[in-house]
Protein backbone atom coordinates (compact mmCIF):
# COMPACT_ATOMS: atom_id res chain seq x y z
CA UNK A 1 0.00 0.00 0.00
CA UNK A 2 2.82 2.45 0.89
CA UNK A 3 4.42 1.46 -2.52
CA UNK A 4 1.32 2.01 -4.38
CA UNK A 5 0.74 5.67 -2.41
CA UNK A 6 4.55 6.28 -3.19
CA UNK A 7 4.19 5.92 -7.05
CA UNK A 8 1.52 8.24 -7.44
CA UNK A 9 1.91 11.12 -5.15
CA UNK A 10 5.58 11.03 -4.21
CA UNK A 11 5.79 14.31 -2.69
CA UNK A 12 3.45 13.91 -0.15
CA UNK A 13 4.62 10.19 0.93
CA UNK A 14 7.56 12.56 1.30
CA UNK A 15 6.21 15.27 3.28
CA UNK A 16 5.26 12.53 5.84
CA UNK A 17 8.36 11.35 6.53
CA UNK A 18 9.63 14.74 6.96
CA UNK A 19 6.81 15.78 9.35
CA UNK A 20 8.19 13.12 12.18
CA UNK A 21 11.90 14.65 10.69
CA UNK A 22 13.34 11.66 9.48
CA UNK A 23 13.50 10.51 5.84
CA UNK A 24 12.22 7.20 4.06
CA UNK A 25 15.80 5.44 4.29
CA UNK A 26 15.76 6.27 8.04
CA UNK A 27 18.20 8.99 8.45
CA UNK A 28 17.77 12.04 10.21
CA UNK A 29 17.69 14.90 8.58
CA UNK A 30 21.58 15.87 9.00
CA UNK A 31 22.92 12.76 9.13
CA UNK A 32 25.26 11.37 5.77
CA UNK A 33 25.07 8.04 4.31
CA UNK A 34 27.53 5.42 4.93
CA UNK A 35 30.73 6.90 3.48
CA UNK A 36 33.29 4.35 2.44
CA UNK A 37 36.62 5.16 0.67
CA UNK A 38 39.33 2.65 -0.91
CA UNK A 39 42.34 4.29 -1.93
CA UNK A 40 44.96 3.12 -4.72
CA UNK A 41 42.92 0.19 -5.66
CA UNK A 42 43.99 1.21 -10.15
CA UNK A 43 47.39 0.08 -10.34
CA UNK A 44 47.56 1.28 -13.79
CA UNK A 45 47.19 4.87 -12.48
CA UNK A 46 48.99 7.26 -10.73
CA UNK A 47 46.61 7.68 -8.62
CA UNK A 48 43.10 6.51 -7.58
CA UNK A 49 40.79 6.46 -5.34
CA UNK A 50 37.17 4.90 -4.96
CA UNK A 51 34.15 7.20 -3.17
CA UNK A 52 31.03 5.28 -1.89
CA UNK A 53 27.67 7.39 -0.08
CA UNK A 54 25.72 4.76 0.62
CA UNK A 55 25.23 3.54 -3.14
CA UNK A 56 26.22 6.86 -5.02
CA UNK A 57 30.07 5.75 -6.32
CA UNK A 58 32.34 7.55 -8.27
CA UNK A 59 36.01 6.51 -8.94
CA UNK A 60 38.80 8.47 -9.89
CA UNK A 61 41.85 8.00 -11.83
CA UNK A 62 44.51 10.37 -11.82
CA UNK A 63 46.94 9.86 -14.91
CA UNK A 64 50.54 12.15 -15.05
CA UNK A 65 51.71 13.04 -18.55
CA UNK A 66 53.95 15.68 -19.40
CA UNK A 67 53.52 18.84 -21.53
CA UNK A 68 54.60 22.02 -22.39
CA UNK A 69 53.64 24.73 -20.02
CA UNK A 70 51.20 27.14 -20.89
CA UNK A 71 53.06 30.48 -22.64
CA UNK A 72 51.39 32.73 -20.29
CA UNK A 73 52.22 31.14 -17.18
CA UNK A 74 55.46 28.95 -18.04
CA UNK A 75 56.14 28.32 -14.53
CA UNK A 76 52.60 26.19 -14.07
CA UNK A 77 51.35 22.83 -14.57
CA UNK A 78 47.91 21.55 -15.42
CA UNK A 79 45.39 19.46 -13.38
CA UNK A 80 42.94 18.47 -16.15
CA UNK A 81 39.19 16.97 -14.37
CA UNK A 82 36.89 15.55 -16.41
CA UNK A 83 33.37 14.00 -14.63
CA UNK A 84 31.46 11.27 -16.81
CA UNK A 85 28.11 10.07 -16.13
CA UNK A 86 27.58 6.73 -18.47
CA UNK A 87 24.36 5.04 -19.12
CA UNK A 88 25.64 2.17 -16.51
CA UNK A 89 25.17 4.26 -13.41
CA UNK A 90 21.20 5.73 -14.07
CA UNK A 91 18.67 5.24 -16.53
CA UNK A 92 18.47 9.24 -17.15
CA UNK A 93 21.85 9.68 -19.12
CA UNK A 94 22.57 8.53 -22.64
CA UNK A 95 25.57 7.58 -23.86
CA UNK A 96 26.97 10.27 -26.62
CA UNK A 97 28.92 13.51 -25.88
CA UNK A 98 28.79 14.46 -22.25
CA UNK A 99 24.80 15.93 -21.16
CA UNK A 100 24.45 19.13 -19.34
CA UNK A 101 25.18 17.02 -15.62
CA UNK A 102 28.44 16.02 -16.77
CA UNK A 103 29.52 19.07 -17.98
CA UNK A 104 28.07 20.87 -15.09
CA UNK A 105 30.06 18.57 -12.70
CA UNK A 106 33.23 18.63 -14.68
CA UNK A 107 33.04 22.61 -14.34
CA UNK A 108 32.52 22.57 -10.47
CA UNK A 109 35.51 20.29 -9.89
CA UNK A 110 37.70 22.33 -11.84
CA UNK A 111 36.73 25.46 -9.72
CA UNK A 112 36.74 23.54 -6.78
CA UNK A 113 40.46 22.95 -7.78
CA UNK A 114 40.53 26.30 -9.03
CA UNK A 115 39.72 27.82 -5.78
CA UNK A 116 40.97 25.82 -3.22
CA UNK A 117 44.52 25.97 -4.74
CA UNK A 118 44.43 22.05 -3.20
CA UNK A 119 48.37 21.61 -5.45
CA UNK A 120 50.32 24.66 -6.84
CA UNK A 121 50.48 24.56 -9.78
CA UNK A 122 54.39 25.75 -9.74
CA UNK A 123 54.70 22.44 -8.04
CA UNK A 124 53.64 20.42 -11.24
CA UNK A 125 56.21 22.54 -13.48
CA UNK A 126 59.66 20.49 -13.99
CA UNK A 127 61.72 22.91 -16.15
CA UNK A 128 60.41 26.35 -16.81
CA UNK A 129 58.67 26.95 -20.60
CA UNK A 130 59.82 23.44 -21.45
CA UNK A 131 58.44 20.54 -19.69
CA UNK A 132 55.30 20.59 -17.10
CA UNK A 133 53.36 17.40 -15.18
CA UNK A 134 49.58 16.98 -16.45
CA UNK A 135 47.39 15.86 -14.31
CA UNK A 136 44.29 14.23 -15.95
CA UNK A 137 41.76 13.57 -13.58
CA UNK A 138 39.05 11.31 -14.60
CA UNK A 139 35.98 10.77 -12.57
CA UNK A 140 33.32 8.00 -13.55
CA UNK A 141 30.16 7.38 -11.87
CA UNK A 142 29.48 4.25 -11.37
CA UNK A 143 26.42 3.88 -9.76
CA UNK A 144 24.08 7.75 -9.41
CA UNK A 145 21.49 7.71 -6.60
CA UNK A 146 22.33 11.50 -5.61
CA UNK A 147 24.32 13.88 -4.17
CA UNK A 148 27.31 13.12 -7.09
CA UNK A 149 29.04 16.36 -6.64
CA UNK A 150 30.45 15.47 -2.67
CA UNK A 151 31.32 11.90 -3.76
CA UNK A 152 33.55 13.56 -6.57
CA UNK A 153 35.42 16.51 -4.67
CA UNK A 154 35.94 13.55 -1.94
CA UNK A 155 37.41 10.92 -4.53
CA UNK A 156 39.38 13.69 -6.05
CA UNK A 157 40.88 14.46 -3.15
CA UNK A 158 41.45 11.20 -1.88
CA UNK A 159 43.06 10.09 -5.39
CA UNK A 160 45.18 13.11 -5.37
CA UNK A 161 46.89 12.07 -1.97
CA UNK A 162 47.12 8.64 -3.26
CA UNK A 163 49.45 10.21 -6.73
CA UNK A 164 53.13 9.28 -6.89
CA UNK A 165 55.43 11.53 -9.20
CA UNK A 166 58.84 9.61 -10.60
CA UNK A 167 61.40 12.61 -10.42
CA UNK A 168 62.45 13.73 -13.37
CA UNK A 169 65.86 15.09 -14.01
CA UNK A 170 66.45 17.21 -17.67
CA UNK A 171 69.68 15.72 -18.95
CA UNK A 172 72.59 18.88 -20.07
CA UNK A 173 73.37 17.05 -23.52
CA UNK A 174 70.22 15.36 -25.22
CA UNK A 175 68.13 17.81 -23.57
CA UNK A 176 65.74 15.36 -23.10
CA UNK A 177 64.01 13.76 -19.74
CA UNK A 178 65.14 11.06 -17.83
CA UNK A 179 62.27 10.05 -15.70
CA UNK A 180 63.35 7.81 -12.73
CA UNK A 181 60.62 5.27 -11.58
CA UNK A 182 62.52 3.98 -9.10
CA UNK A 183 61.94 7.51 -6.82
CA UNK A 184 58.87 8.44 -6.68
CA UNK A 185 57.44 11.52 -4.48
CA UNK A 186 53.75 12.36 -3.56
CA UNK A 187 52.65 15.32 -4.45
CA UNK A 188 52.30 18.19 -1.86
CA UNK A 189 48.86 18.86 -0.87
CA UNK A 190 47.45 22.32 0.29
CA UNK A 191 44.37 22.08 1.21
CA UNK A 192 41.51 19.52 1.94
CA UNK A 193 38.38 20.69 0.28
CA UNK A 194 35.26 18.66 1.49
CA UNK A 195 31.64 18.98 0.05
CA UNK A 196 28.66 18.76 1.48
CA UNK A 197 25.53 18.88 -0.23
CA UNK A 198 21.86 20.41 0.87
CA UNK A 199 18.26 19.94 -0.52
CA UNK A 200 15.63 22.61 -0.08
CA UNK A 201 12.37 21.15 0.69
CA UNK A 202 9.10 23.27 0.39
CA UNK A 203 10.98 26.24 0.40
CA UNK A 204 11.80 25.84 4.16
CA UNK A 205 13.25 22.59 4.76
CA UNK A 206 16.57 21.84 4.50
CA UNK A 207 18.32 18.29 4.58
CA UNK A 208 21.64 16.91 3.88
CA UNK A 209 22.85 14.63 1.54
CA UNK A 210 20.13 13.78 -0.71
CA UNK A 211 19.53 10.29 -2.87
CA UNK A 212 18.72 10.78 -6.29
CA UNK A 213 14.41 10.59 -5.70
CA UNK A 214 14.98 13.52 -2.86
CA UNK A 215 17.13 15.42 -5.47
CA UNK A 216 14.49 14.78 -8.15
CA UNK A 217 11.75 16.03 -5.33
CA UNK A 218 13.75 18.83 -4.19
CA UNK A 219 12.70 22.59 -4.74
CA UNK A 220 16.84 23.72 -4.95
CA UNK A 221 20.16 22.58 -4.05
CA UNK A 222 23.20 23.95 -1.86
CA UNK A 223 26.66 23.02 -2.38
CA UNK A 224 29.22 24.61 0.65
CA UNK A 225 33.15 23.47 -0.38
CA UNK A 226 34.99 23.90 3.17
CA UNK A 227 38.75 23.50 3.54
CA UNK A 228 40.08 22.95 7.00
CA UNK A 229 40.75 26.89 8.41
CA UNK A 230 36.83 26.92 7.60
CA UNK A 231 37.19 28.86 4.42
CA UNK A 232 35.09 28.29 1.59
CA UNK A 233 36.18 27.30 -1.55
CA UNK A 234 32.93 27.39 -2.94
CA UNK A 235 29.20 28.38 -2.52
CA UNK A 236 27.30 26.62 -5.37
CA UNK A 237 23.68 27.28 -5.59
CA UNK A 238 22.58 26.58 -8.74
CA UNK A 239 18.61 28.22 -8.31
CA UNK A 240 15.94 27.00 -6.29
CA UNK A 241 13.85 28.31 -3.62
CA UNK A 242 15.49 31.33 -1.57
CA UNK A 243 17.71 30.88 1.54
CA UNK A 244 17.97 33.59 4.25
CA UNK A 245 21.44 34.46 5.86
CA UNK A 246 20.27 32.86 8.78
CA UNK A 247 19.30 29.35 7.12
CA UNK A 248 23.04 29.45 5.30
CA UNK A 249 24.66 29.62 8.92
CA UNK A 250 23.12 26.62 10.30
CA UNK A 251 24.34 25.41 6.60
CA UNK A 252 28.06 26.39 7.41
CA UNK A 253 27.58 24.64 10.90
CA UNK A 254 27.03 21.20 9.26
CA UNK A 255 29.66 21.58 6.62
CA UNK A 256 32.33 22.50 9.47
CA UNK A 257 31.21 19.24 11.48
CA UNK A 258 31.47 17.04 7.93
CA UNK A 259 34.93 18.51 7.11
CA UNK A 260 36.15 16.87 10.27
CA UNK A 261 34.24 13.59 9.83
CA UNK A 262 35.73 13.41 6.16
CA UNK A 263 39.55 14.05 7.20
CA UNK A 264 39.14 11.85 9.53
CA UNK A 265 38.13 8.80 7.05
CA UNK A 266 41.18 9.72 5.36
CA UNK A 267 43.78 10.19 7.57
CA UNK A 268 42.87 6.58 8.80
CA UNK A 269 42.59 5.03 5.18
CA UNK A 270 45.77 6.37 4.06
CA UNK A 271 47.66 5.65 7.22
CA UNK A 272 46.36 1.93 6.91
CA UNK A 273 48.03 1.57 3.07
CA UNK A 274 51.03 -0.66 3.34
CA UNK A 275 53.71 1.62 1.15
CA UNK A 276 54.86 -0.54 -2.11
CA UNK B 1 33.21 54.61 -3.97
CA UNK B 2 32.27 56.16 -7.48
CA UNK B 3 30.33 59.79 -7.16
CA UNK B 4 26.60 60.15 -7.19
CA UNK B 5 25.25 60.87 -10.61
CA UNK B 6 21.84 61.60 -11.70
CA UNK B 7 21.19 61.01 -15.22
CA UNK B 8 17.77 62.07 -16.64
CA UNK B 9 15.95 58.89 -18.12
CA UNK B 10 15.34 58.89 -21.81
CA UNK B 11 12.29 57.76 -23.16
CA UNK B 12 11.72 55.86 -26.18
CA UNK B 13 8.84 55.93 -29.06
CA UNK B 14 8.69 52.20 -29.54
CA UNK B 15 10.84 50.50 -27.79
CA UNK B 16 10.96 51.19 -23.61
CA UNK B 17 14.56 53.02 -22.10
CA UNK B 18 15.28 53.57 -19.05
CA UNK B 19 18.89 54.83 -17.56
CA UNK B 20 19.66 54.61 -13.80
CA UNK B 21 19.44 57.67 -11.69
CA UNK B 22 21.99 56.85 -9.28
CA UNK B 23 21.13 57.89 -5.16
CA UNK B 24 23.27 58.30 -2.70
CA UNK B 25 25.43 56.24 -1.37
CA UNK B 26 25.02 53.29 -4.14
CA UNK B 27 28.69 51.85 -6.01
CA UNK B 28 27.04 50.24 -8.51
CA UNK B 29 28.65 51.11 -12.00
CA UNK B 30 25.57 53.25 -13.98
CA UNK B 31 22.36 51.21 -15.33
CA UNK B 32 20.78 51.30 -18.31
CA UNK B 33 18.05 48.89 -19.81
CA UNK B 34 16.20 48.67 -23.11
CA UNK B 35 13.29 46.78 -23.84
CA UNK B 36 11.26 45.31 -26.93
CA UNK B 37 14.25 45.87 -29.61
CA UNK B 38 14.27 42.96 -31.16
CA UNK B 39 11.06 42.12 -33.47
CA UNK B 40 11.23 38.54 -33.33
CA UNK B 41 11.00 37.09 -29.79
CA UNK B 42 8.49 37.33 -28.04
CA UNK B 43 10.19 39.37 -25.24
CA UNK B 44 13.78 40.93 -25.27
CA UNK B 45 15.65 43.18 -23.16
CA UNK B 46 19.60 44.87 -23.36
CA UNK B 47 21.41 44.92 -20.15
CA UNK B 48 24.40 47.55 -19.53
CA UNK B 49 26.28 47.67 -16.33
CA UNK B 50 28.90 50.14 -17.22
CA UNK B 51 30.32 48.73 -19.87
CA UNK B 52 28.94 45.31 -19.86
CA UNK B 53 26.40 44.65 -21.96
CA UNK B 54 24.05 41.64 -22.51
CA UNK B 55 21.19 41.37 -25.23
CA UNK B 56 18.14 38.75 -23.56
CA UNK B 57 15.56 37.37 -26.21
CA UNK B 58 12.80 35.04 -25.01
CA UNK B 59 10.56 32.72 -26.65
CA UNK B 60 7.26 31.49 -24.76
CA UNK B 61 5.35 30.47 -24.08
CA UNK B 62 5.72 27.85 -27.05
CA UNK B 63 5.61 24.51 -28.57
CA UNK B 64 7.91 21.59 -26.95
CA UNK B 65 9.31 18.87 -28.34
CA UNK B 66 7.65 15.33 -26.81
CA UNK B 67 10.96 14.37 -25.16
CA UNK B 68 11.27 17.56 -23.34
CA UNK B 69 7.75 17.89 -22.68
CA UNK B 70 7.07 18.09 -18.63
CA UNK B 71 3.33 17.19 -17.99
CA UNK B 72 2.61 19.86 -15.30
CA UNK B 73 5.04 22.86 -15.75
CA UNK B 74 6.38 24.60 -18.56
CA UNK B 75 9.96 23.56 -19.86
CA UNK B 76 12.71 26.10 -19.34
CA UNK B 77 15.68 26.43 -21.21
CA UNK B 78 18.66 28.86 -21.40
CA UNK B 79 20.95 29.42 -23.89
CA UNK B 80 24.43 31.49 -23.13
CA UNK B 81 26.65 32.71 -26.49
CA UNK B 82 29.97 34.19 -25.30
CA UNK B 83 31.27 37.11 -27.45
CA UNK B 84 34.19 35.04 -28.95
CA UNK B 85 34.45 31.31 -29.99
CA UNK B 86 31.95 28.51 -29.29
CA UNK B 87 30.10 27.68 -26.22
CA UNK B 88 32.27 25.34 -23.87
CA UNK B 89 31.81 23.57 -20.21
CA UNK B 90 31.54 27.11 -18.29
CA UNK B 91 28.63 28.32 -20.62
CA UNK B 92 26.70 25.16 -20.06
CA UNK B 93 27.48 25.55 -16.14
CA UNK B 94 25.89 29.34 -16.60
CA UNK B 95 23.67 28.27 -18.09
CA UNK B 96 22.03 25.68 -15.77
CA UNK B 97 22.48 28.44 -13.18
CA UNK B 98 20.40 31.30 -14.90
CA UNK B 99 18.22 28.51 -15.93
CA UNK B 100 17.16 27.06 -12.13
CA UNK B 101 16.68 31.02 -10.99
CA UNK B 102 14.25 31.27 -13.11
CA UNK B 103 12.32 28.22 -12.59
CA UNK B 104 12.45 29.29 -8.92
CA UNK B 105 10.21 32.55 -10.00
CA UNK B 106 8.23 31.60 -13.01
CA UNK B 107 5.21 30.27 -12.57
CA UNK B 108 5.61 27.26 -15.03
CA UNK B 109 2.36 25.75 -13.88
CA UNK B 110 0.06 27.92 -15.83
CA UNK B 111 1.86 26.57 -19.10
CA UNK B 112 2.10 22.74 -18.61
CA UNK B 113 3.99 21.25 -21.61
CA UNK B 114 5.14 23.92 -23.18
CA UNK B 115 9.03 25.61 -23.40
CA UNK B 116 10.13 28.92 -22.28
CA UNK B 117 13.80 29.92 -23.78
CA UNK B 118 15.39 32.27 -22.89
CA UNK B 119 18.43 33.00 -24.83
CA UNK B 120 21.25 35.33 -23.98
CA UNK B 121 24.21 37.29 -26.40
CA UNK B 122 26.80 38.44 -24.05
CA UNK B 123 27.57 41.77 -26.55
CA UNK B 124 30.78 43.11 -23.71
CA UNK B 125 32.39 42.10 -20.49
CA UNK B 126 33.93 44.72 -18.55
CA UNK B 127 33.27 42.26 -15.46
CA UNK B 128 29.76 41.27 -13.10
CA UNK B 129 28.88 39.20 -16.71
CA UNK B 130 26.96 36.57 -14.70
CA UNK B 131 24.87 39.31 -12.72
CA UNK B 132 23.96 41.50 -16.18
CA UNK B 133 23.18 38.49 -17.77
CA UNK B 134 20.67 37.51 -14.75
CA UNK B 135 19.43 41.32 -14.89
CA UNK B 136 18.63 40.92 -18.50
CA UNK B 137 17.00 38.13 -18.71
CA UNK B 138 14.45 39.17 -16.21
CA UNK B 139 13.64 42.23 -17.94
CA UNK B 140 13.21 39.86 -21.14
CA UNK B 141 11.00 37.76 -19.29
CA UNK B 142 9.20 40.35 -18.17
CA UNK B 143 9.09 41.95 -21.73
CA UNK B 144 7.49 39.02 -22.75
CA UNK B 145 5.16 38.61 -20.06
CA UNK B 146 5.84 35.36 -18.73
CA UNK B 147 3.87 35.32 -15.37
CA UNK B 148 6.87 35.11 -12.84
CA UNK B 149 6.00 34.63 -8.65
CA UNK B 150 9.05 37.81 -8.43
CA UNK B 151 11.77 39.44 -10.02
CA UNK B 152 15.45 38.81 -9.60
CA UNK B 153 18.61 40.60 -9.86
CA UNK B 154 21.86 39.82 -9.94
CA UNK B 155 25.52 41.32 -7.97
CA UNK B 156 28.32 40.91 -7.60
CA UNK B 157 30.89 41.52 -4.90
CA UNK B 158 34.67 41.21 -5.32
CA UNK B 159 36.77 40.81 -2.25
CA UNK B 160 39.91 42.31 -1.84
CA UNK B 161 43.50 40.39 -0.43
CA UNK B 162 42.94 42.77 2.70
CA UNK B 163 39.23 42.07 2.62
CA UNK B 164 37.48 45.13 1.38
CA UNK B 165 33.94 45.01 -0.56
CA UNK B 166 33.70 45.91 -4.09
CA UNK B 167 29.89 45.68 -5.38
CA UNK B 168 29.73 45.65 -9.11
CA UNK B 169 33.35 45.02 -9.76
CA UNK B 170 34.97 45.46 -13.35
CA UNK B 171 37.35 42.71 -14.82
CA UNK B 172 40.49 44.37 -13.88
CA UNK B 173 39.30 44.48 -10.16
CA UNK B 174 37.97 40.81 -10.26
CA UNK B 175 41.19 39.76 -11.78
CA UNK B 176 42.95 40.97 -8.79
CA UNK B 177 39.96 40.20 -6.53
CA UNK B 178 41.22 37.40 -3.57
CA UNK B 179 36.85 36.15 -3.68
CA UNK B 180 34.22 36.75 -6.40
CA UNK B 181 30.98 36.15 -5.19
CA UNK B 182 27.70 36.81 -7.49
CA UNK B 183 24.46 36.15 -6.02
CA UNK B 184 21.10 36.34 -7.50
CA UNK B 185 18.24 37.97 -4.86
CA UNK B 186 14.78 38.14 -5.35
CA UNK B 187 12.94 41.26 -5.18
CA UNK B 188 9.69 40.23 -2.60
CA UNK B 189 12.12 39.23 0.80
CA UNK B 190 15.77 39.59 -0.67
CA UNK B 191 16.11 35.59 -0.42
CA UNK B 192 19.43 34.10 -2.18
CA UNK B 193 17.81 32.21 -5.40
CA UNK B 194 21.17 31.95 -6.72
CA UNK B 195 24.93 31.91 -5.83
CA UNK B 196 28.17 31.42 -7.72
CA UNK B 197 31.79 31.83 -6.51
CA UNK B 198 35.26 32.12 -7.30
CA UNK B 199 38.24 32.17 -4.78
CA UNK B 200 38.78 31.71 -0.97
CA UNK B 201 36.57 33.45 1.75
CA UNK B 202 35.18 33.17 5.03
CA UNK B 203 31.86 32.73 7.01
CA UNK B 204 31.88 36.21 8.22
CA UNK B 205 33.27 37.44 4.57
CA UNK B 206 29.99 35.98 3.02
CA UNK B 207 27.72 37.15 5.23
CA UNK B 208 28.92 40.68 4.72
CA UNK B 209 28.64 40.37 0.89
CA UNK B 210 25.36 39.26 1.06
CA UNK B 211 24.04 42.04 3.26
CA UNK B 212 25.70 44.12 0.83
CA UNK B 213 24.38 42.30 -2.14
CA UNK B 214 20.78 42.85 -0.61
CA UNK B 215 21.35 46.59 -0.03
CA UNK B 216 22.45 46.82 -3.22
CA UNK B 217 19.50 45.11 -5.35
CA UNK B 218 16.92 47.84 -3.51
CA UNK B 219 18.86 50.27 -6.30
CA UNK B 220 18.35 47.54 -9.39
CA UNK B 221 15.04 46.94 -8.18
CA UNK B 222 14.07 50.39 -7.89
CA UNK B 223 15.35 50.86 -11.09
CA UNK B 224 13.60 48.01 -12.69
CA UNK B 225 10.17 49.60 -11.23
CA UNK B 226 10.72 53.18 -12.58
CA UNK B 227 11.84 52.20 -15.84
CA UNK B 228 9.34 49.90 -16.53
CA UNK B 229 6.39 52.68 -15.34
CA UNK B 230 8.19 54.95 -17.90
CA UNK B 231 7.23 52.71 -20.17
CA UNK B 232 3.71 51.95 -19.42
CA UNK B 233 3.11 55.22 -18.64
CA UNK B 234 1.08 57.82 -20.83
CA UNK B 235 2.60 61.15 -21.03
Amino acid sequence: MAAGFKTVEPLEYYRRFLKENCRPDGRELGEFRTTTVNIGSISTADGSALVKLGNTTVICGVKAEFAAPPTDAPDKGYVVPNVDLPPLCSSRFRSGPPGEEAQVASQFIADVIENSQIIQKEDLCISPGKLAWVLYCDLICLDYDGNILDACTFALLAALKNVQLPEVTINGETALAEVNLKKKSYLNIRTHPVATSFAVFDDTLLIVDPTGEEEHLATGTLTIVMDEEGKLCCLHKPGGSGLTGAKLQDCMSRAVTRHKEVKKLMDEVIKSIKPK
Amino acid sequence: MEEERHTEAKIGAETGRGSSPRGPGCSLRHFACEQNLLSRPDGSASFLQGDTSVLAGVYGPAEVKVSKEIFNKATLEVILRPKIGLPGVAEKSRERLIRNTCEAVVLGTLHPRTSITVVLQVVSDAGSLLACCLNAACMALVDAGVPMRALFCGVTCALDSDGTLVLDPTSKREKEARAVLTFALDNVERKLLMSSTKGLFSDAELQQCLAAAQAASQHVFRFYRESLQRRYSKS
